[in-house]
Formats: structure tokens, C-alpha cells, sequence
């Protein structure tokens, strides 16, 4: 028994934890620490029931998540549109970060030029441009993927920068001896020695991009998960507001997952040229 | 800071700052839209004057602190605790990476709903947004000890108290500042989304409102002002840093 | 007249859950070393020196027989011992002063008592004018120096010495033997010095333990009949070449039977 416990002390020690912050939000919920308390506190025990309104609760939000993923599928619709939002963005910002990481990295008086914009940007919470994006382009889908790549390009630029910054100089010099051109060493030695920090870098950039689909959407928008959450905020369906969340929690465990498996996998293969 | 890198970094500001200028000026685009760096300066001027602002400014600067500092001083004990007690850090884990996977601006309708559209929602987000990378720079701090001086230390006979004064403690600095600077981002960007979110005054509230009204340079000026208070922190931040650090071997500056 | 230090059929072994055996690391290690003899002890790589070391130190606890320390048994770390690392460990947010200060903290020695007596110290090993430099600040072998001062000012009977020397240049290297020949004839301490270099163990030990390798047990043990004090320059003569072969041959014998055992 002992033995079976300290071989999953983890697990169990984490689950437990887990399961009793759930009873104990269930409890709240339901009024069962008023109940217990009663007798030792007299009226004074109704203070530990918390309105649904407040708390909700783990099966409030288990059978809402469950009402609106395939009773209703209310949720799909938004789903959709922060995903078409989440690609368009993410896949901008690469299209403009790595070029111009890449670009800053290899020529140095190019990156003399952009570095006082680039370190103001980054120094910037970015979402404040938000009003500016969505007095330009209105507050559609363009504002939205729009501050999805402010998020977004700046840690993709900057792993680009940093990728050609530390390549090898001796794997560079061994190219230039063999009268490489500037176009061959690129594609030979640069692009693959940037591939794990760029895969960095997009590590970085799916947080931001997370942010930035929340952000344009509770602000102002009338489509997309974070308008989900914002309307049923404002009308204090807080079981809806806990489902979005926790979607959107589970989204992002799944992607930073998913980059770290491809990281592993580029890893081995990296290690496996080596050798 | 060698010349050519001012020369061509600064060269290439100012051109941007006078074709933005020039453009707005001839009219080749709407100045309501893009205002122009003279506009912005007057709005600025004006804004100085007006004590409204300098409420704005205060009521931002209050929600950034309480939450900041009140992230720092539940984040590092935390991550100090986690990395001590394994049990812990079990238990605690899954709170602290849930927490990690959301972008804790998601949070804000929950949390005006508990704590009302006044400052005190604002502190929560700056708060939830900076104490995660806190408590985890401070953990991994804890992590990395190299075990070389943790060996050194009890061969000495050193106290637990000792050990952690002595090798864990400054052995966490780093980590706890690049933590820090991270986290200082996380609450400027819990100011803006709260304030642009629901609130009646502070500089996101401004920005929004100006937003509204077409108001492009008092727009540009409250985005300037944020900027520079990222840059003041972090650049305090690094000094205080460096106060800490004067032992660390100055490799590869980053000039 | 009763050993310093003794070590009696010291066994280590670690259990190997997953194939359910032990790896034995050390094999019943018998030695014994008087008060003020300076003995060194020189083996294979992966012989267990070091680890024979940390037993010692009360670092690691023994699986088999015991270790004395004036008769009394050690079960863990110690003042009347103290290591010298092999990586100088010195705490990098520390001075000299402070990195030599630091056992005598541990001890709750402090204030001014424990700055005079470290600066003693700092000057024994030749160090004065450095109390307030960084480690980075300083070549490794200062830094190794730092190392040595701070396991002397606790003012231990025994000093264990684990390849002080090894990271350093070769030039370097010698000057720290001589330079430690020199303040151990002041500090009169009881020396286990442990090296992969024959010439090192030799030139600065009374005595040179051989251990065999894997698992760890002494297998011969050299007295060293070159008188003192030794100027770097007995290295050049025969007799000193005469002990190395013949330790060299130990070693060698030992290395050769592993690998022909490995090969079969």
C-alpha cells in the first residue's frame, strides 16, 4: 500500500488536490459548509452558501460545457471563429516575423534601423493599440487578427534574430571556405540551425496569440469565443463564462503540448545529424 | 553604443517621425486617423494641464502596483515553498499550470463580477497576470541550485537555515529578476485589457474613450505613456539587478 | 600509538533496482594514516577515490565497516575534517573573504573574530590584496588557493583533498605542489590527498596508497623515502622516477587485467 503510494505520490498528491478544491466549490455552491457549520455558528453559517450566480459550480459547468459542446453546440460557431482568427494572425506574424528577424540578424545596419521600433513595441502592452486598430479597420475580423499579430510577431522576429545571431561560426566559415554563396549558407547552414529557436519563439507567439483572440474579442466584438465569455459576463451566466475559460485553458495546454512534441521530435533529429 | 548603430537608429526615427508628419500635414491621409507627431505633442501638452489626466494616471499607476507588488510578495514565497517541499509544489502544480495555459485576461468577466468595475478588478488582473511567472522563475531558481555547492555546504556542516540563506537564496537572484521582468509586462497588459474592458477612469479607460471619440493623438499619447513606463521598469528593474549582480562576470555584453 | 585516521573494511555499495544487484563501488578499503603524515592516494579513473573521500567526510554513509577519527566513528561531516573540492566550488556572489569566511559561519564563528581569521589564512596561501575580489576575478589557481584557505581556517585535524590540482595548467600545477608543500610544513595538518597523477602523489605525500579499480580497495601502499623539504626539482632524480615505475606498474596491472576481464 505504502509502496503503491510512493510510486504515484505525484499523481495521487495532485489529483487529491485537485478533488478536494472541487468538493470544496461544489460545497459552497450547494450550501453544504453552511449546513455543517450551522450548528456551531447558528445563522451566521448561511455566509458560506455562495450564490450560482457568483461561484457556479464544478457540475453547473460540467453539465453547461456538456449543454452547449452537443445538445446545442451553441459553442462550435465561436469556436470556429477564434480559430480562423487564431491561423490568420499566428500565420502572419510568421510571415512577417521571420523575415525580418532573419533579415535583422543577418544585416547589421538593417537591424540598426528597426531596433528603436522594435524595442518600443516590445516595450508597449500591445493591446493598447486595440481602439487605434478598430478605429482603422472597424471592430470585424480584421481588428482582431490584426492584434493577434502585434501579440504575436514580436517573439517570432526576435527568436529569428537570436537563430542567426548564434549559428556556428565555425559551421559558417567552413561553407565560406568551400566558396559558398550568401544564398547557399542561408539554406544550408542558417535556416536549419534556426528551426528550435524559431520553434521557440512560436512557443512564445501561441501564448501571445491566445491573449490576443481574448483580448479583440471581449472588446467589442459580437463573434468568437471571448465575445462568448464577455456576454454571458455582462448578463452574469457565470457557468458560460467558466466554460469558455476552461476551453480556451484546454486549448492552449494543447498547443503548447503539441509544439514540444515537435520540438522533441526536431531535437532527436538534430541530434541524430550530429552523430 | 558605437556611432553607426545611433546614427542609422536614430536616422531612421526621425524620417518616420516627418514622412508620418508630412503625410498628415498634405493631407495624403485623413490626421483624423493617424494623427501626427506635432498632434501628439500638443495633446500631450494639453493633457499635462488637465488634472482629469493626472487622475487617469494615478488610478493606472495604483492598480499596477497593488497588483504587482502583491503578485512579488505571494509569488516568491510560493515558488520558494514549491521548490523546497516536493509535496507541495505535487499539490500545488496543476492550480499553478492551469493557470499558466489561460491568458488571465480571459478572467476579467469573472472578476468584475466579484469585484465590481472599480480598481479592485484591475489589481486582480495585474495580479493573477503577474504572479504566475513569478512563482515560476522563483521555483525554477530554487531548482537549479548547482549541487556542487549544496555539497560544499554540508560538508562544512552548514545549518538548513544557513544553506538557504547562504546558496539558495543568491543562487535564485537571476531567476527571480528575469521573472520579474516578464511579470512587469504581464501587469501593464492586465492594466490596459481592465481598463479597456470596463472601468470609469485610468489611462486604458482614456485610450478607449479617445478611441471613441476619434481622438487619434490623445489616443497615441496614452500608448506612448505605457511604453514608457514598460521601459522605465524594466530599466529600473536591470539596475537594481545589476546592484545585486555585481559578482557575475560581465559575459558577452549585450552591445 | 593510535592511527588519526583509519578506515576499517569500508564497503559501499549501491542497489540496482532494476536489474536486482548491487554495484559495489568500494570493496573492504583498509587504511590507516598518523597524525601529520601526508598520504596520497592514486588509482585508475573510476577506482572510487572520491567516493572513498566523501565516506570519509561522512558525506556518504557507508554500507560496510567503519571510518575512525582518533577512534571515534564518523557518521557524518565534521570539523575535525575538511574538503578541498576538486572544482574549487567557491560561491561566486562571494569575496575571497567571504568564500574563506564561510566554514567558520557554519560554525557560528562571526564578526571581526572571523575576518582576523580569515585573513590569516588568506595571507598563508598568498593571497593578500585579493580579500575583496570575486572568484571570476580570480585564475584558477587562486581560486584554488581560496579553496585550500577555507578548508584550513576551520582549523581541522584532517584535510581531505580531493585532485586539487587537476583542472589547472601544468606550470600552474606545480607551483600549487611546491606552494602547498610549503604551507602544509606550517600548518602541520594530517593530509588524504587524492590524484590521478603519479608524479603529484609522489612529490608531495609521505606515503602513496595504490587503490585497484572497480570496486575500490587498496592495493598496495608506498612509502615515499625522499627526505624534506622537497624542491620541485627531486622529480628530475632517479629515485623519484624509480617509485613512479613502480607505481605506474601497479596501476597498470591492474588496468591491464580490467581490460582483458572486459574483453572476455
Amino acid at each position: 500500500m505504502k509502496r503503491l503510494y510512493l510510486a504515484h505520490e505525484r499523481a495521487i498528491l495532485g489529483a487529491g488536490g485537485v478533488v478536494l478544491f472541487l468538493v470544496l466549490w461544489e460545497g459552497f455552491e450547494r450550501g453544504w459548509w453552511a449546513e455543517l457549520l450551522q450548528p456551531l455558528l447558528g445563522p451566521e453559517a448561511a455566509r458560506f452558501q455562495l450564490k450560482p450566480i457568483f461561484i457556479s459550480s464544478p457540475t453547473r459547468i460540467a453539465r453547461m460545457a456538456f449543454d452547449m459542446f452537443f445538445v446545442t453546440g451553441a459553442i462550435w460557431k465561436d469556436l470556429g471563429w477564434s480559430n480562423l482568427e487564431f491561423a490568420l494572425g499566428v500565420a502572419l506574424a510568421f510571415a512577417i516575423g521571420i523575415p525580418l528577424g532573419l533579415a535583422a540578424g543577418w544585416y547589421r545596419r538593417f537591424n540598426y534601423a528597426v531596433e528603436p521600433f522594435l524595442a518600443a513595441l516590445n516595450a508597449t502592452p500591445q493591446v493598447a493599440f486595440l481602439p487605434l486598430l478598430i478605429l482603422w479597420v472597424g471592430t470585424g475580423l480584421a481588428s482582431r487578427v490584426l492584434i493577434i499579430v502585434l501579440l504575436a510577431v514580436l517573439p517570432i522576429a526576435i527568436s529569428a534574430l537570436a537563430a542567426v545571431r548564434t549559428v556556428d561560426a565555425r559551421l559558417v566559415r567552413v561553407a565560406r571556405s568551400f566558396s559558398s554563396g550568401d544564398a547557399l549558407l542561408f539554406r544550408s547552414i542558417i535556416l536549419p540551425s534556426a528551426v528550435p529557436f524559431l520553434l521557440a519563439g512560436a512557443r512564445l507567439a501561441v501564448g501571445r496569440g491566445m491573449i490576443g483572440i481574448v483580448v479583440g474579442e471581449i472588446y467589442g466584438s459580437s463573434a468568437g469565443i471571448g465575445a462568448m465569455i464577455n456576454q454571458a459576463g455582462s448578463r452574469f451566466e457565470t457557468d458560460k463564462v467558466f466554460v469558455g475559460v476552461l476551453t480556451i485553458a484546454a486549448a492552449g495546454v494543447a498547443l503548447v503540448e503539441l509544439i514540444r512534441r515537435i520540438e522533441r521530435r526536431v531535437d532527436v533529429w538534430r541530434s541524430q545529424v550530429a552523430a | 553604443m558605437n556611432f553607426e548603430r545611433l546614427l542609422i537608429g536614430g536616422g531612421t526615427l526621425v524620417v518616420f517621425l516627418l514622412i508620418w508628419e508630412l503625410c498628415a500635414d498634405f493631407g495624403a491621409i485623413n490626421p483624423l486617423f493617424i494623427s501626427s507627431s506635432s498632434r501628439i505633442a500638443q495633446a500631450g501638452a494639453a493633457l499635462v494641464a488637465d488634472p482629469d489626466f493626472w487622475n487617469d494616471v494615478r488610478v493606472s499607476a495604483r492598480e499596477f502596483i497593488l497588483g504587482y507588488v502583491a503578485a512579488i510578495v505571494i509569488g516568491v514565497p510560493l515558488g520558494l515553498l514549491m521548490g523546497t517541499s516536493r509535496r507541495l509544489s505535487y499539490i500545488v502544480a496543476p492550480f499553478v499550470d492551469t493557470l499558466n495555459a489561460v491568458p488571465r485576461v480571459t478572467l476579467l468577466p469573472l472578476l468584475i463580477i466579484w469585484f465590481g468595475i472599480g480598481i479592485w478588478s484591475k489589481v486582480a488582473v495585474v495580479f493573477l497576470g503577474a504572479v504566475i511567472p513569478i512563482v515560476i522563475s522563483a521555483l525554477s531558481g530554487v531548482k537549479t541550485n548547482e549541487a556542487r555547492f549544496l555539497t560544499m555546504a554540508r560538508s562544512f556542516s552548514a545549518s538548513r537555515i544557513k544553506i538557504f540563506a547562504s546558496i539558495i537564496l543568491p543562487g535564485m537572484v537571476p531567476f527571480i529578476f528575469t521573472g520579474l521582468k516578464y511579470a512587469a509586462g504581464r501587469a501593464l497588459l492586465g492594466v490596459v485589457v481592465g481598463e479597456l474592458y470596463a472601468s470609469t477612469a485610468g489611462l486604458g479607460h482614456m485610450i478607449a474613450e479617445a478611441g471613441n471619440m476619434f481622438q487619434t493623438d490623445t489616443l497615441f499619447f496614452g500608448v506612448l505613456i505605457f511604453t514608457a513606463t514598460g521601459l522605465v521598469v524594466v530599466a529600473l528593474l536591470d539596475q537594481l539587478e545589476r546592484r545585486f549582480e555585481r559578482w557575475r562576470p560581465s559575459v558577452g555584453a549585450a552591445t | 600509538m593510535t592511527p588519526k585516521l583509519e578506515a576499517q573494511d569500508v564497503r559501499l555499495a549501491y542497489p540496482q533496482p532494476r536489474a536486482g544487484t548491487q554495484l559495489v563501488a568500494l570493496d573492504g578499503v583498509n587504511l590507516q594514516v598518523m597524525d601529520g603524515e601526508f598520504v596520497a592516494i592514486v588509482g585508475p579513473s573510476g577506482c572510487g577515490k572520491t567516493t572513498f573521500l566523501s565516506v570519509v567526510d561522512g558525506l556518504i554513509a557507508a554500507t560496510g565497516g567503519r571510518v575512525l577519527v582518533d577512534g571515534e566513528v564518523v557518521t557524518r561531516p565534521g570539523p575535525d575534517r575538511a574538503v578541498v573540492f576538486q572544482d574549487a566550488s567557491l560561491l561566486p556572489w562571494r569575496t575571497v573573504l567571504g568564500n574563506v569566511r564561510y566554514g567558520l559561519e557554519c560554525l557560528g564563528v562571526r564578526g571581526r573574530n572571523a575576518d582576523a581569521r580569515a585573513e590569516k589564512l588568506i595571507a598563508l596561501v598568498g593571497l593578500t590584496g585579493f580579500e575583496h575580489h570575486y572568484p571570476h576575478e580570480l585564475s584558477g589557481g587562486m581560486q584554488q588557493r581560496v579553496n585550500l584557505a577555507r578548508a584550513l581556517v576551520v582549523d581541522p585535524k584532517i584535510l581531505l583533498m580531493d585532485e586539487p590540482f587537476a583542472s589547472l595548467d601544468a606550470q600552474t600545477r606545480e607551483l600549487m605542489q611546491e606552494e602547498l608543500t610549503r604551507i602544509w610544513a606550517k600548518a602541520r595538518k594530517t593530509v588524504l590527498f587524492i590524484t590521478h597523477q603519479i608524479d603529484e602523489a609522489i612529490y608531495l605525500a609521505d606515503r602513496v596508497v595504490v587503490f585497484s579499480g572497480r570496486p575500490g580497495k587498496v592495493k598496495d601502499s608506498i612509502a615515499v623515502d625522499i627526505e624534506r623539504p622537497r624542491p620541485i626539482g627531486v622529480k628530475r632524480q632517479t629515485r623519484f622516477h624509480a617509485l613512479e615505475d613502480r607505481i605506474w606498474a601497479l596501476i597498470d596491472e591492474d588496468v591491464k587485467g580490467r581490460t582483458a576481464a572486459d574483453n572476455s
